[in-house]
């Protein structure tokens, strides 16, 4: 337990080691979530964009096969 | 519209490169963390503030890392009209930003109970805060003209003027020797650090390295799907 607190105290320079790493941390990690995000929001809008565009072509398709 | 019709092998090989980028990033970072943090010994005159280095160090080896990979991206653009050079030098440009972000707060952090204060105008730290804001100016053309081809290229000029600051960044501890202190691992007479605070810093900056190549992949990734969903939405809408 005193190895663990120890640690944590970071032989007086907690206060300066532990939010150098939190901040990296929280950098890298922050890049990541929004970054992968971003790329599902742009697949989801491709997708139903595609999909509109499917539709629009079967339905022109169709009413110019109808006469 | 026909400009990214072909990104289809990029983005394969994206997908095939992106795990083992991911995994390499996320293995070495966790043992540079554990090198760093646990197994490596404190500094005999800095105690154990001296693991702040660990981020530091590779933040700032990133800072510049970065900066490149945008620099030789956009002379790729400019002069070979690549149309995937602009997405990566636009992909590129927060992730260095946040790396350059990093390397300044966590020097800050060091620097208090090493120097005895947070900051000073020295030519290191000056020059490092430049590129932040070149950083910053590069992130800000793409989005500052009603054509985005103006922006890239804006951006682009930027990019490749501002490399003169790369070497001012690197030399400025040799030039302004006033409080950080120069080069201990890139020397030409070898690394004047020891091996045991040496490792846990070469694992962290493969980690970064690694870390950086996987999101920039998604990145590129994201900036090719968005250049083909606004070409889409501008058929769909003349239609």
């Amino acid at each position: 337990m005193n190895g663990l607190a120890d640690f944590l105290a970071m032989g007086g320079y907690a206060a300066y080691v532990w939010p150098a790493m939190g901040l990296t941390v929280a950098v890298l990690i922050g890049f990541v979530v929004t970054s992968l995000r971003r790329l599902r929001r742009t697949r989801r809008q491709l997708a139903a964009l595609e999909a509109a565009r499917q539709s629009t072509r079967a339905r022109r398709k169709a009413a110019e096969g109808k006469p | 519209m026909q400009r990214y019709a072909n990104p289809g092998r990029f983005l394969r090989l994206a997908d095939a490169i992106l795990p083992w980028a991911a995994g390499l990033a996320a293995a070495l970072i966790l043992l540079g963390l554990y090198l760093g943090l646990i197994k490596s010994p404190a500094d005999y005159q800095q105690g154990d503030s001296v693991r702040i280095m660990y981020v530091h160090v590779p933040a700032a080896w990133m800072a510049l890392f970065c900066y490149l990979t945008i620099a030789a991206a956009s002379f790729v653009a400019l002069v070979w009209r690549h149309p995937l050079a602009h997405l990566v030098a636009k992909a590129a440009s927060p992730v260095g930003a946040g790396f350059t972000f990093v390397a300044l707060v966590t020097g800050s952090l060091w620097g208090k109970p090493t120097w005895g204060t947070w900051w000073v105008w020295d030519g290191r730290l000056t020059s490092v805060l430049v590129l932040f804001f070149l950083y910053l100016g590069h992130i800000a053309l793409f989005t500052a003209f009603d054509d985005p081809r103006r922006g890239q290229k804006a951006a682009a000029i930027l990019a490749l003027v501002g490399v003169v600051n790369l070497p001012i960044i690197k030399f400025s501890v040799d030039w302004w020797s006033t409080l950080h202190q120069p080069a201990s691992v890139f020397r030409l007479d070898g690394p004047t650090i020891h091996p045991d605070l040496l490792w846990p810093l070469l694992v962290m900056g493969l980690g970064f390295m690694a870390y950086f190549l996987a999101v920039l992949l998604v990145r590129v990734k994201d900036e090719v799907l968005s250049a083909r969903l606004r070409a889409l939405a501008l058929v769909q809408a003349g239609v």
